[in-house]
């Protein structure tokens, strides 16, 4: 990736953060760390990656994406919104009565290609929808975001099994292994671990990256490309809350909303980042 | 009626699979190892490239389906009902039922009379399930003719449709030439004003019987089949209601939030009468034959004869 280009990622995932957190603080309710830290790869594949029309969210040979770990809206939002799909204005009254934008995902959204947000459904539809490429020989991929608490749930593992049996080689998950869950660090609540293992036990082609550097996201996803006739997942190690110091790393910050004190200080030290990044 | 054709609905289920495959070639069925029983077998053999089976897995199925008809297919999640409706319960409700996908569900072993399997597999919940779900419609043929125009109906109709088909073979009293199913829309199969029987699936076969005896007794009941339970036909229930002004409705499923219940909530709110529910009351079913079972459970024209006759004081 060149310099310029892996810059402008940065901007831009910078002004995708300040949507996550103008989003929560005016919801006053969601989920900031989980967001935070997988900002980074929603700019990268919406801004890099994928294969969509802001202006036509429909198209049929559209790459598709499912954020399964769903409570994590406002990093799809936000990315959706910077992307053109819809005004950042919409941000702004996320999670309000009669608003566009649901708590959680709602394919009703432009945009938004599955609802989701019950933990270990989004793998299964994207599983869906990646059978249905192969069915039709079309061209689009798949993406599929996932927590790694949340491939806790068991329908994870069917749909592993179900993505490798049929070959589901247009399917790309993305395990975001930020270690991180509501009751404490998924290693002491009831360890997934070994994350990579299981998954190629499963039989899928196993990537690692760093979800905060884009010239890892991109050999990951370059990588992806050459696993024929097997679904790649990429365990991408990142860090919950990413770019703001007060909620890095902190559980607490998975699904709290910032007070006036803490969405100025959050978003000075996100202007700051931008600065240095434009200046 | 000894030479009366018997055919299991979840039968119907298969060869109207295989047969409106030629015409709706969006059409895909999948089957969670099940597909001999279910008999979506009959489809997989003639169109083995459109037939998936997700192994025992039906969480994974029905998520597999929404994402089959969020990219524009047709597809038929098949299972046993207690899995389809039951163990994918969450998984129907929010990948198929909340972005309201083309899903069609196709629910076999339905109620009490699987049989000998027991009561671990007799489903008498899943209507009431699946009619907490907004915007899923759900359909209980009664017999061979009404299940094949069913599944072509439910190919036809844009959103998430459950279909209940039976294990047992049950006789077919539906003309296949003059039947005609419309979603949503009640059958009179008998006149009468002094009662209203309410019937849906296999039980509308002995709600005819039991109006027949009940008519050599000098009593007219009117027979409604409803096979479209949600959305339910308000006008042909209210209409007997003011008419009859007595309602015993019968059902292979619980007496809890199934047809009783849809049928009451119509009457309670527009037409008050009294609603005498006949169905599985709050028990489970165990081991046995399923004529047996459907015999001791109340579910037979004999026991519609003596509720009718209870409900009219004679």
């Amino acid at each position: 990736m060149d310099k310029a280009t892996k810059k402008q990622l940065e901007i831009t995932a910078c002004k995708v953060r300040m949507g996550i957190i103008e989003g929560v603080y005016n919801a006053k309710s969601g989920h900031p760390g989980g967001s935070l830290s997988i900002a980074d790869t929603l700019t990268y594949l919406y801004f890099a990656r994928m294969n969509i029309y802001p202006d036509k969210p429909d198209l049929p040979d559209r790459d598709r994406f499912v954020l399964s770990k769903g409570h994590t809206a406002p990093a799809l939002y936000s990315t959706l919104a910077n992307r053109g799909f819809f005004s950042t204005e919409e941000l702004k009254s996320l999670r309000h009565i009669g608003a566009l934008l649901q708590g959680h995902p709602c394919i009703h959204i432009p945009g938004v290609d599955m609802s989701s947000g019950s933990l270990g459904q989004g793998i299964s539809a994207a599983c869906g929808m990646a059978l249905s490429g192969k069915i039709s020989n079309d061209i689009y991929k798949v993406y599929c975001v996932l927590g790694d608490g949340e491939i806790e749930e068991g329908q994870v593992w069917e749909a592993a099994m179900f993505a490798a049996h049929y070959k589901l080689d247009n399917l790309v998950a993305v395990v975001d292994n930020n270690g991180l869950q509501i009751d404490g660090r998924i290693s002491d609540v009831c360890s997934p671990y070994p994350i990579t293992d299981k998954f190629a036990a499963f039989g899928w082609n196993v990537v690692e990256a760093d979800a905060h550097d884009f010239d890892s996201l991109e050999k990951a996803f370059d990588d992806a490309e050459n696993a024929s006739g097997r679904p790649t997942v990429i365990v991408q190690k990142s860090v919950k809350g990413k770019g703001i110091s007060f909620m890095e790393d902190q559980v607490s910050w998975h699904g709290t909303a910032p007070n006036a004190e803490q969405y100025a200080q959050a978003m000075e030290e996100l202007n700051a980042q931008l600065r240095s990044l434009e200046g | 009626m000894a030479d009366v054709k018997k055919i299991a609905t979840r039968e119907s289920y298969g060869n109207a699979l295989a047969e409106l495959g030629d015409k709706y070639e969006n059409l895909y069925v999948l089957d969670a190892d099940l597909a001999a029983a279910t008999k979506t077998g009959i489809f997989k053999k003639k169109f083995p490239d459109r037939h998936f089976d997700c192994g025992i897995a039906e969480a994974n199925m029905m998520g597999v389906a929404a994402g089959l008809a969020a990219t524009g297919k047709i597809p038929f999640a098949s299972s046993f009902a207690m899995f389809a409706a039951g163990r994918a319960f969450e998984i129907v409700r929010n990948s198929i039922g909340y972005p309201h996908l083309n899903v069609k569900i196709g629910a076999t072993h339905a109620g009490i009379s699987v049989g000998e399997d027991g009561a671990t597999h007799q489903c008498n919940e899943d209507i009431a399930l699946m009619r907490t779900i907004p915007g899923m419609v759900i359909i209980n043929p009664a017999d061979d003719v009404e299940a094949r125009a069913a599944v072509e109906a439910a190919i036809k109709y844009v959103g998430p449709v459950y279909m209940r088909f039976g294990r047992l073979a049950v006789p077919v009293f539906n003309d296949a030439a003059t039947y005609k199913f419309e979603l949503g829309k009640g059958i009179k199969l008998r006149d009468g004003n002094d009662i209203t029987i309410v019937a849906s699936g296999l039980m509308v076969n002995e709600a005819v019987n039991a109006s027949d005896e009940l008519k050599a007794m000098g009593i007219n009941a009117r027979v409604i089949n409803i096979h479209t339970i949600k959305p339910i036909d308000r006008e042909i229930i209210l209409e007997a209601a003011a008419e009859t002004g007595k309602i015993v409705t019968v059902e292979e499923h619980s007496i809890i939030g199934g047809l009783g219940s849809a049928v009451a909530e119509v009457v309670c709110a527009e037409c008050p009468c009294r609603v005498v529910r006949i169905g599985v009351n709050d028990e489970f079913g165990h081991s046995g034959p399923a004529v047996d079972l459907l015999k001791e459970f109340g579910l037979s024209a004999e026991n519609i004869v003596k509720t009718v006759k209870d409900v009219l004081g004679r």
